[in-house]
């Protein structure tokens, strides 16, 4: 090793990234955009959902009972429909994702004694939105009945409304949100979005400018020289771990900053993890590099070892533990979930090394075995 | 003979074409890595999302810190258990309780106060205490959801009892009785969803990435000059690109359908087959029109990658194969107006789970249509001036 050289080698790199005023914007502009589009934009809470009322008792009872949906802020009202074979057609070109059908008798049935029957329609294309929606109209159901029956108690007994709501509702749930009061979404998805963003950009970057030196043939050039293959390799990387180390501080102020994230623990730790995991997703962008030839194959390989499992496997909408035993053992395998673990740890929970050192060990073992294969696999003397 | 000539000037200009979309296949079946993750993505890949991923609260474990060990505390907690829940022990104290929280051993606790029989029987109102774990909200989300409905109807069970109503008094009372029906997909089941949401993020990549890849990396390696002088016409030079990369996707897209959706997760297909192939297709050159139009600006393949990126990444993730689009700010919701996907998963989910027809999607359609007559307009347009 000889540091004079590596030097040189990313000196040169870094020139040349610098040079490709396009390239080096983007970049740049790449994270930055994903956050503020993701941070606004990927939210799992289920809201407005569009929905039409098929009321076809048509009585105060009735409408008052639409009126519980219709003024709700988790379904978006788009009107009523005159009989269940209009909302057919609704249903399946996706204007309404739900739909509730009040029958004749309604209001007569309830102010018999009587239960009445209300049935409501649900998409189930996208089943955990269904799930959702079918929770939201439960919730409202049971809210209505409760109050129905301590109207019926209310006279059958003679006792004051509140009194009787008291007795069908004797035991209220208290939920209180650890970590992230409110269910704010973001700020648990903030801390996510710099995993998934540092899982996209950096394996770009690197795998396109090692293979561009391969495609473009001045790879030549290193393999001529008296570089080593270790020379080579850190010198090559070390300006795209810097870019991206300059990157996820860029995402960590936008997450504190921006969406308001409370950052609650120890920041070297964090820091230190992150530059770690960035040397991990770098890592992955060599592998790529080495097994491919064009530009093409790195960009498509990248997008399919990065893009996918940084969504499915990483925890970011789908918790790992509901993932089936096959995809738990994949998302174990990679680094994504580690880093997740962290980011939550440091943002929310406040905790920092002594709660989080595996994950940090099997990050720096992860670097190593990746770092290993790239250099075990770039070869200065290619077949061919 | 004026006709005949338009004639054979018609077939020249086909056999052109022709030799142009030979020749990106040819170089496409150079690539050996290429093929084999082309091959990979439609079917290993599409089978790990579709097998892998539930996003349903199933066995969330929970543990319980019962200060009144009473009947009624234990008929409570014993509401609480599968499929959706799952017990995994007793606290003894509210600290040991955030522990298991903390090292994300349960989802939440719950927490009953020191006298909730007696003031059950009593007729005074007591409170159960949650604690859920949020940092994943929508786990969180249903795993409040489902213990407030368990604790409502046991309250209202006890509440009712106390009246002296019996069970089967409680079916003749006021109240709502509510059916759900789930159409399209009754079971929930994720498989459907996963895998089609998959299929479609994949079609997405390839259509973007291939098409521009071929483009960028003709004016890379300075062979564009050689197309430029030649007879062709800008469309003639980009149009056999995208049919060469479409024909080599719905190639995908049919071993994906015929060999992991239908056998393996029984993905049912209501609607038409030629209606989805022909929507894929419009699909198809529509995004990959967007791709050509980043192969314009790009100048090397390293720029083009960055920028499909830029394209690519917003699009998979915003347009509700993942998340449900109507939570997204109005802005983001007109933006995404312009992503093709947008559409596209409009359709390609009615068509093989809703079963709807050409009418029910012409919005879709068109939009896909409007969207891909503008990008690629644009990009022939683009195509000469970026040489000058």
């Amino acid at each position: 090793m000889n540091l004079q050289r590596i030097m040189a080698v990313a000196h040169k790199e870094w020139r040349e990234i610098v040079r490709d005023k396009l390239f080096f914007a983007l970049a740049f502009i790449i994270p930055t955009v994903l956050m503020l589009m993701f941070g606004f934009g990927l939210s799992l809470d289920v809201e407005n959902i569009p929905m039409a009322v098929v009321d076809q008792d048509g009585s105060a009872l009735s409408r008052d009972y639409a009126h519980r949906f219709i003024d709700s802020r988790y379904f978006h009202f788009l009107g009523y429909s005159h009989n269940e074979r209009e909302l057919t057609p609704l249903l399946t070109d996706n204007t309404i994702r739900a739909a509730i059908i009040i029958p004749e008798h309604f209001g007569a049935d309830l102010l018999a004694g009587r239960p009445a029957q209300v049935q409501t329609l649900i998409d189930g294309t996208f089943p955990f939105r269904a799930q959702t929606t079918k929770g939201y109209i439960i919730a409202i159901n049971s809210a209505v009945s409760a109050e129905l029956l301590a109207d019926y108690l209310s006279r059958l007994r003679g006792i004051p409304h509140v009194q009787a709501l008291e007795i069908v509702q004797p035991v209220r749930l208290e939920t209180r949100y650890l970590y992230n009061q409110g269910v704010k979404s973001i700020w648990s998805l903030a801390p996510k979005l710099i995993m998934v963003i540092l899982m996209i950009s950096p394996p770009f970057l690197t795998a396109l400018g090692v293979v561009r030196e391969k495609e473009s043939g001045s790879i030549y050039n290193i393999y001529s020289s008296t570089l080593s293959r270790g020379e080579f390799l850190i010198g090559k990387l070390s300006p795209y771990v810097g870019i991206s180390i300059l990157n996820s501080l860029i995402l960590w102020f936008l997450a504190t900053w921006l969406y308001a994230v409370p950052f609650k623990g120890p920041p070297l730790f964090f820091f230190v993890a992150t530059v770690m995991y960035v040397i991990c997703t770098t890592g992955i962008g060599l592998v790529v590099s080495v097994l491919v030839r064009t530009q093409t194959a790195a960009m498509i390989v990248t997008a399919i070892f990065t893009i996918v499992p940084a969504v499915l496997y990483s925890g970011i909408l789908v918790p790992i533990s509901s993932l089936t035993q096959a995809a738990q053992v994949i998302a174990h395998a990679l680094p994504a979930m580690y880093y997740t673990n962290i980011a939550l740890g440091s943002f929310l929970k406040g905790v920092g090394f002594q709660a989080l050192w595996l994950e940090l060990l099997i990050l720096a073992l992860y670097a190593t075995v990746l770092f290993t294969i790239g250099y075990r696999m770039f070869s200065k003397r290619p077949k061919v | 003979m004026n006709r005949l000539s338009s004639f054979s000037g018609f077939i020249v200009w086909l056999r052109r074409l022709r030799v142009m979309i030979v020749k990106e296949w040819l170089q496409l079946a150079r690539d050996l890595v290429l093929l084999c993750f082309i091959a990979y993505a439609f079917t290993v890949d599409v089978y790990l999302a579709g097998s892998g991923v539930s996003l349903q609260l199933n066995r969330a474990a929970f543990a319980v810190h019962d200060s009144d060990h009473s009947f009624a505390s234990r008929e409570l907690i014993y509401r609480f258990r599968p499929p959706h829940f799952r017990l995994v022990g007793e606290v003894s104290g509210a600290r040991e309780g955030i522990k298991l929280l903390d090292d994300g051993k349960a989802i939440m606790v719950i927490d009953t106060p020191p006298n909730f029989e007696q003031s059950l029987l009593r007729g005074e109102a007591t409170s159960v205490q949650l604690q859920v774990d949020a940092t994943h909200s929508v786990l969180g989300f249903l795993a409040s959801s489902y213990a407030a409905q368990i604790v409502g109807q046991y309250g209202l069970e006890a509440g009712l009892a106390r009246e002296g109503l019996s069970a089967t008094d409680i079916a003749n009372v006021p109240r709502i009785d509510s059916r759900h029906r789930v159409w399209f997909n009754p079971n929930q089941n994720d498989g459907w969803f996963m895998s089609i949401s998959e299929l479609l993020t994949v079609i997405t990549l390839f259509s973007i990435l291939l098409p521009a890849a071929a483009m960028v990396r003709e004016k890379e390696r300075g062979t564009v000059e050689q197309l430029l002088v030649s007879p062709l016409t800008s469309f003639q030079i980009m149009f056999p690109k995208v049919v060469a990369m479409t024909v080599v996707i719905l190639t995908g897209v049919l071993i994906s359908l015929a060999l992991i959706l239908t056998p393996v997760f029984h993905v049912p297909f209501k609607g038409s087959f030629i209606l989805f192939i022909a929507v894929t297709t419009l699909y198809v050159f529509t995004t990959a029109g967007l791709g050509l139009f980043a192969a314009t600006i790009a100048r090397n393949l390293a720029q083009a990658g960055m920028m499909t990126i830029l394209i690519i990444a917003p699009m998979i993730f915003l347009s509700g194969a993942w998340t449900p689009p109507e939570a997204m700010p109005a802005w983001l919701q007109m933006g995404m107006k312009i992503s093709p996907l947008h559409y596209y998963m409009d359709a390609a989910f009615g068509i093989l789970l809703k079963g709807a027809g050409l009418h029910d999607l012409l919005r879709s359609i068109l939009g896909m249509a409007v969207l891909g007559g503008i990008v690629f307009g644009f990009g022939l347009w683009r195509f000469r001036r970026q040489f000058r």
